[in-house]
């Protein structure tokens, strides 16, 4: 099934919280949609569903106008994020929910639905809780229920909504991991929202990053971490430098110095220089650009990380900067810094 | 586990887990504790003033609730057995008596009901909707508490009596409200209206509209959600408004009073025929039928402490 939403709006009184939407799922994808909070996301998901209604816009589930019905028609699997478990209904009993409501004529008899909830309870590993009540599991429990849920109507699409928010980083990673193997398990397109950046690159097959209503880019994890489409997925991708510079017919200057890099057609005016923090090249003093005084320094993995205060320029500017092991960073070291790889986006403002 | 800083939503759980005088740093409780029902707070972590002040305090209050609450209780009883179990059941007995008692059953269950239906709605509407004057609405629920029985009572004299508003067409279609069972029931809706809503939008509200969505989504009807999801949810609290309504409906004396005509074996209930006994020195029949009325209200003393604990186990850890 694909999922095609087009122009997309939705205001909550004068506040759009989805300003022209566009956006296109295929066919057994599993895509995620990344933001920071109040970006739109559960409003763009409920709205997919069918829980909420957007200003103006199509939503086309297989290519069908889902807006023409309602979110009990629809067909489609939300996990909440909030998991919003039937808390007066044991473990097999939320499951068995969609089966038990189904219209007489097509409802399965009592065997077929025992049979299928417990096959949803082994697919979810979680058979043995099915007299438990949701109050009476651990968080990453309750979230396979709600899962196992929301799969038992075999819907024909899935939502997800921030389904792992709640949990420790460690049961997080675990989900996310069978989560993926049970989306190749089981192939239901499906959008995944979260704003934590590492689950979407690593479980999406594409992610959609989001800002303030709108979608700011779209494309596979490696093109939304290596091209950053706008400034904003530049900072929200991945950890960034960002400092504020002057375009001027090809030159960068930084607080009026020249930077030694190309301008690559960026626009003349006021801008910012994005670098990754393992970006930019450390060499001794004189060497590159910019120079700065190594204020601290911690070292951990292959890594060490440095806080660096550039000098030159109006007030202190203090960046952090990755550099690889082999050469140890002193405190109080002059050194020498050049942007590798760097964006220039126009400022906002 | 990271869930459990937001386990502790409710009131209840916050006042079970309130610091203690001897321990200021209280550790999340474990799973298993929120697990396990819980009786309240332990009488000994609330030791805080010396034991002078304290028995001052209890014997006070139990000194009051004494002399203005089981001593009339004692009373009525008393009074009401003063000749003997066979007169007492004999004034019970009595064909005033007897219709008064079915009179106030007979409107206890038709504003029971009515209350049950509207309140349930108007509990929906106000905790699972936003609409504009949705504050309004809940002023006006409560209006029937603020508003003297009395005033309650003469808003339907003005409205259906022969000078009043709907009068003339009333007579002219040979309806009687006014001093006939609808005028009673209309009463007493309105004065117990507030009872069943009341308790139930606090508890909706906390549950919000979650678990109705998820019904939803999962292919629910309406009614589906409400019969399957919703009313399981609320129950307790359901239960609770229908006991207190009931006890005033029961117990309803003023409001009624104005709009009954107290004609006698017609439109006299229960608290109406206890006034009339006695200011005719009928002491014994005045307080048999008194004697029904305090043992509804010990019954449902008994009854809602029963709700009230099963409405605290309702609202034990709960996922969000
Ligand atoms: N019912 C509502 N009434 C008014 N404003 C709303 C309502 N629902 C959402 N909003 C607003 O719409 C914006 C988007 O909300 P949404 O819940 O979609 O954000 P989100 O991306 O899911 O955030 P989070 O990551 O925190 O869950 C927010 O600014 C929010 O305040
Ligand atoms: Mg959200």
């Amino acid at each position: 099934m694909t999922i095609e939403v087009k122009n997309i709006v939705k205001k909550f009184g004068s506040f759009a919280a989805l300003d022209n939407v566009d956006l296109k799922v295929d066919q057994g994808e599993l895509l995620a949609l990344l933001g920071p909070s109040g970006s739109g996301k559960t409003t763009l998901l409920r709205i997919i569903a069918g829980l909420d209604w957007p200003d103006a816009g199509e939503v086309l589930i297989d290519g069908e106008n889902a807006l023409a019905r309602g979110a009990s028609e629809r067909h489609v699997g939300f996990v909440f994020q909030h998991y919003a478990l039937f808390r007066h209904m044991t473990v097999f009993e939320n499951v068995a929910f969609g089966l038990r409501v189904q219209p007489r004529a097509i409802r399965k008899d009592e065997a077929t639905i025992r049979a299928r909830v417990k096959e949803l309870l082994d697919l979810v590993q979680l058979d043995w809780l099915s007299d438990r009540y949701p109050s009476q599991l651990s968080g990453g429990q309750r979230q396979r229920i709600a899962l196992a849920r929301a799969l038992a109507i075999e819907p024909r699409i899935l939502l997800l909504d921030e389904p792992f928010g709640a949990l420790d980083a460690k049961v997080r990673k675990e989900l996310r991991q069978w989560l993926r193997s049970l989306h190749s398990e089981i192939h239901v397109t499906s959008i995944f929202v979260t704003h934590d950046q590492e689950e979407a690159l690593e479980v999406a097959n594409r992610v959609v990053v989001m800002d303030k209503g709108r979608i700011e880019q779209i494309g596979t994890p490696g093109e939304v971490y290596d091209h950053p489409a706008t400034a904003f997925v530049h900072g929200f991708i991945g950890e960034s430098i960002v400092l504020p510079v002057d375009v001027s017919g090809g030159s960068v200057r930084l607080g009026g110095r020249p930077l030694n890099i190309a301008a690559n057609g960026a626009a003349s005016g006021a801008s910012k220089l994005f670098v990754r923090r393992h970006d930019m090249q450390i060499g001794p003093a004189g060497s590159g650009s910019l120079e700065g005084a190594v204020r601290h320094v911690r070292s951990f993995g292959p890594i060490q990380r440095a806080e660096v205060a550039l000098s030159g320029g109006e007030g202190k500017t203090i960046i952090e900067i990755d550099a690889p092991r082999d050469r140890e960073l002193q405190a109080g070291e002059i050194v020498s810094l050049q942007p590798r790889r760097y964006r220039i986006f126009a400022a906002q403002d | 586990m990271s869930t459990q800083s937001s386990v502790v939503t409710s009131a209840t759980e916050l006042r079970a887990y309130a610091p203690t005088a001897d321990l200021t740093v209280s550790p999340p409780p474990s799973r298993i504790e929120r697990a396990r029902p819980r009786t309240g707070t332990s009488p000994d972590n609330l030791r805080t003033e010396p034991g002078p002040v304290r028995f001052i305090i209890i014997t006070l209050a139990v000194t009051f609730l004494s002399v203005f609450v089981v001593l009339p209780l004692v009373v009525v009883f008393a009074s009401a057995f003063s000749k003997g179990i066979g007169t007492y059941l004999a004034a019970l007995g009595e064909p005033e008596a007897l219709s008064a008692i079915k009179l106030t059953l007979l409107v206890a269950a038709i504003s029971v009901t009515l209350n049950l239906v509207f309140g349930v709605i108007a509990a929906w509407a106000i905790a699972k909707f936003d609409f504009t004057g949705k504050t309004f609405l809940i002023t006006l629920i409560d209006l029937p508490f603020s508003v003297s029985p009395v005033i309650s009572g003469l808003v339907f004299v003005l409205l259906f009596g022969a000078q009043g508003f709907f009068g003339t067409w009333l007579q002219a279609h040979d309806i009687h409200i006014l001093f006939a069972v609808p005028g009673i029931a209309l009463a007493t809706i309105f004065v117990t209206f507030p009872f069943v809503a009341r308790s139930l939008i606090p508890l909706m509200q906390e549950q919000g509209t979650q678990e109705e969505e998820a019904a939803i989504s999962l292919g629910a009807s309406g009614l589906q959600t409400f019969f399957r999801v919703t009313l399981p949810n609320i129950k307790w609290g359901l239960l609770y408004g229908v006991l207190l309504c009931n006890a005033r409906a029961m117990g309803e004396f003023g409001a009624v009073s104005v709009v009954s005509g107290h004609i006698r074996g017609e439109t006299n209930t229960m608290p109406l025929l206890v006034e009339i006994l006695y200011n005719e020195y009928q002491f014994v029949a005045s307080f048999a039928i008194a004697s029904l009325l305090a043992m509804l209200a010990l019954i449902t003393l008994v009854v809602k402490t029963v709700l009230e604990r099963r409405l605290d186990e309702g609202q034990e850890p709960r996922d969000h």
